[in-house]
């Protein structure tokens, strides 16, 4: 009867992790996430994800001609480096942060207003590692006004 | 007590609370690798099989849409005026009693909150954060808007950098908490909420002589055919809600309209200003509205926001 109870509580913390995890993850965007967009204002808008090496996201929005954009892809530090591309409505690569030394932030304007898609992908640890990695990733839009 | 007994209860307490978490963490992921009617379908995009394949490999898919904040500082810099007589009267918010007004007018409020901030307007911005928080505790929404937001805002109130970042954080404490609690369909409805706002706000700031060629605020109102695609993907992912159903039928009451409109774009070049690090997407689009269209827009979006806001 001892075991069992083991076994279940092992399960029970297991199971409860993920919630632990999207808590932390809000905490994480918020606290340290939010700070790298300065001087430009988040957009307010929360995505955010447990993410493991190896593991892809896509996100898809509209960006308006007029406005100032600051996208920042924030990983937690025990992460591998994260790639992230920005795409056009039929795949064509417009930025590409593995060309840029694995940049987070990239900073952008449109002439028209473009429907894009971010796509990034935690990269797989270096190295030889039992161990699997995985974090907080938030993709974070900063605004800023047109003083021009 | 029967000790057999005792045993018993508590293995049965530990069973049912894997259950219950089992259940609630599967439903708040957003895995779409095994699922296979997780295609995803833009309305604007013609979609062969290998992107299928791409976008079904992929572990998460996020559909963002313009935050209030967002939806605001487009209007501004497309050239809108103030006008508090398009608002939601905050006399308003004692009519909304259910989740699903409560979650709409949240994002109107919201809207509106952000559209008088971005005009200096302080006692309508600290009005309308005071209805949106009513909203928020509505539905459940701890902490989103506390009572220190509200000293913050009165004390920044000439500070509007300060009071864009205050607003900023309101919105992402109430699309962390749906997240976290696994409410991602009130969440798409509280976005709708400010969607509509935004689009009826735009749809009376245009004068009844504007120029239908050369008006940034037009232009901006034609490019929510480029969201709508990703207004529905939203709300189907959680069109097991019978809320999300209904506010579903609205926006394909919309997307009728916007299918009369005609947008192509050219190849997007990205352009990087080595000075300020800044890349600038240059591309041309043309667009293609008649003025009939446009009128039966704007009276659909009268229609929906009218049924919003009660």
């Amino acid at each position: 009867m001892k075991r069992i109870y083991q076994i279940l509580i092992i399960l029970t913390v297991l199971t409860l992790i993920p919630f632990y995890g999207n808590s932390q993850c809000k905490s994480f965007a918020k606290k340290v996430c939010k700070l790298e967009l300065t001087p430009y204002i988040h957009d307010g808008n929360f995505n955010a994800a447990i993410l493991t090496e190896g593991e892809d996201a896509e996100l898809y929005k509209t960006f308006y001609a007029g406005q100032n954009y600051r996208i920042y892809i924030c990983g937690s530090d025990a992460l591998p480096e994260i790639e992230f591309q920005v795409l056009d409505v039929n795949r064509n690569v417009l930025y590409d942060n593995r060309k840029k030394d694995y940049s987070r932030l990239w900073d952008f304007k449109l002439e028209s207003s473009q429907q894009l898609i971010i796509s990034l992908r935690v990269k797989n640890s270096e190295g030889e590692s039992y161990e699997i990695v995985s974090g907080c990733v938030a993709i974070m839009f900063g605004l800023k006004e047109d003083m021009d | 007590m029967n000790m057999k007994l005792l045993h018993r209860k508590a293995l049965y307490f530990f069973a049912m609370l894997m259950s219950v978490a089992l259940v609630i963490g599967c439903g708040s992921g957003k895995d779409k690798t095994n699922d296979s009617d997780d295609i995803v379908t833009l309305d604007s995009l013609e979609i062969d099989e290998q992107l299928i394949q791409d976008v079904k490999a992929v572990k998460e898919i996020f559909y963002s849409l313009p935050s209030p904040l967002e939806t605001a500082m487009i209007l501004k810099q497309a050239g809108a005026k103030y006008n508090e007589e398009l608002l939601n009267p905050t006399e308003n918010s004692s009519r909304y009693l259910t989740n699903k007004s409560m979650a709409l007018n949240l994002g109107i409020y919201t809207t509106d909150l952000s559209y008088a901030s971005l005009f200096d307007q302080t006692q309508a911005t600290i009005n309308y954060m005071n209805v949106s928080k009513k909203m928020a505790e509505g539905l459940g929404i701890l902490n989103a808007i506390d009572e220190d937001i509200i000293e913050r805002l009165e004390v920044n109130i000439n500070n509007r950098v300060a009071i864009m970042d205050i607003i900023s954080e309101t919105i992402m404490n109430s699309s962390s908490f749906f997240e976290e609690n696994d409410r991602q369909a009130l969440s798409s409805i509280v976005l709708v909420g400010g969607w509509i706002e935004g689009l009826y706000i735009a749809t009376n700031l245009v004068g009844a002589d504007a120029n239908f060629n050369n008006n940034e605020l037009i232009s901006r109102i034609i490019d929510q055919k480029l969201t709508l695609g990703t207004v529905l993907n939203l709300l189907d992912e959680n069109s097991d809600n019978e809320d999300v159903k209904n506010v579903m039928t609205n926006v394909n009451e919309l997307k009728v309209i916007f299918d009369k409109i005609k947008i192509t774009t050219s190849k997007i070049e990205p352009v990087i200003d080595e000075e300020t690090n800044v890349t600038t997407l240059k591309s041309e689009t043309r667009v293609s509205m008649s003025p009939a269209t446009y009128n039966e827009l704007k009276e659909k979006v009268k229609v929906i926001r009218s049924n919003y806001i009660l």
